[in-house]
């Protein structure tokens, strides 16, 4: 089952959803390995890498920013101007933002209040690496920080190059024009966990979908 | 020498914690027109220059305290 091609999953101080990436990762027949934070690492040999959730440096001065000039994070950046396929989830898209791989910043949900529920989700534009083909579906979300914000020019910019990546059918957060993923090239974040809809028991196994062609 | 970075959110940006506390001052008969809620982070160099001092700071504030997207900063001279 378990395939030849490496994911790296990037682990920071705070770091809490990595090894249910783990597990999706393997289930979507790839080898995961771990990357730390504090070390550079080759690009070679890997075929994708996700930045799981959490709440890396305790979320201290901004959600994502201290991580964002980490050391492995230097190498992920080489990987993303390769054009290597990265998937950021919940505090991963928020590090993603603060190093400016992807556009735009996650601010304080506008309720202030930290929500765990499960959202519906429309595929604005597709990204063949993750998500696959589906228009919609459902996954949960866990935050505090995942009101999506960018100004307006940018925002306006993302509709026209297609880098809107996900919406939310019901604007939990506050977030800008309801989004709650974006991707540049084959760099993708997104506020919702599918890592935690990957079995039909957990109430959904839609978010599987996000890792089969992760590699 | 101490410089002292103030951060605060960007005007046209929805600061959630300064509108309930905004709130908050209203319904205890404290109210006022507008709050906002930022940091205030102290640097401490070995430099005693102030130009070369501010330099430094500007540089961190722009490199890591402050995301330019949504919020702005101002040095302090302590």
């Amino acid at each position: 089952m378990s395939s030849t091609k490496k994911i790296g999953i990037a682990r920071f101080l705070g770091t809490n959803c990595d090894r249910d990436i783990w597990q999706a990762v393997e289930m979507a027949g790839y080898s995961p390995e771990w990357l730390w934070y504090d070390d550079h690492f080759d690009v070679k040999g890997y075929s994708g890498f996700v930045i799981p959730g959490g709440f890396s440096y305790g979320d201290y001065l901004r959600s994502g920013a201290l991580a964002a000039k980490s050391k492995v994070m230097t190498s992920l950046r080489e990987a993303h101007v390769k054009g290597m396929p990265i998937l950021g989830i919940c505090n991963g898209f928020q590090i993603l933002c603060e190093a400016q791989m992807l556009p735009g910043a996650l601010l304080k949900n506008e309720s202030l209040r930290f929500i765990d529920r499960w959202v519906g989700l429309k595929v604005e534009n597709p990204i063949s690496h993750f998500a696959g083909e589906a228009a919609e579906c459902i996954l949960p979300i866990a935050h505090g920080d995942g009101r999506y914000y960018a100004d307006k020019e940018t925002i306006q910019k993302m509709w026209d190059t297609e880098q809107v990546w996900l919406t939310y059918q019901d604007n939990p957060n506050g977030s800008i024009d309801s989004i709650a993923g974006v991707k540049v090239g084959k760099t993708a974040g997104l506020m919702p966990h599918p890592e935690r809809a990957v079995f039909d028991w957990m109430g959904s196994s839609e978010g599987l979908e996000y890792f089969l062609n992760i590699g | 020498m101490k410089i002292a970075v103030k951060v605060l959110p960007r005007e046209e940006v929805l600061d959630s914690q300064g509108r309930a506390v905004e709130k908050t001052l209203e319904h205890n008969n404290m109210a006022v027109d507008h709050c906002r809620i930022g940091k205030y982070i102290v640097l401490d160099f070995s430099e005693d220059d102030v130009t070369k001092a501010k330099e430094k700071a500007t540089e961190i504030a722009n490199s890591l305290l402050h995301n330019p997207l949504i919020e702005q900063f101002e040095l302090e001279v302590l």
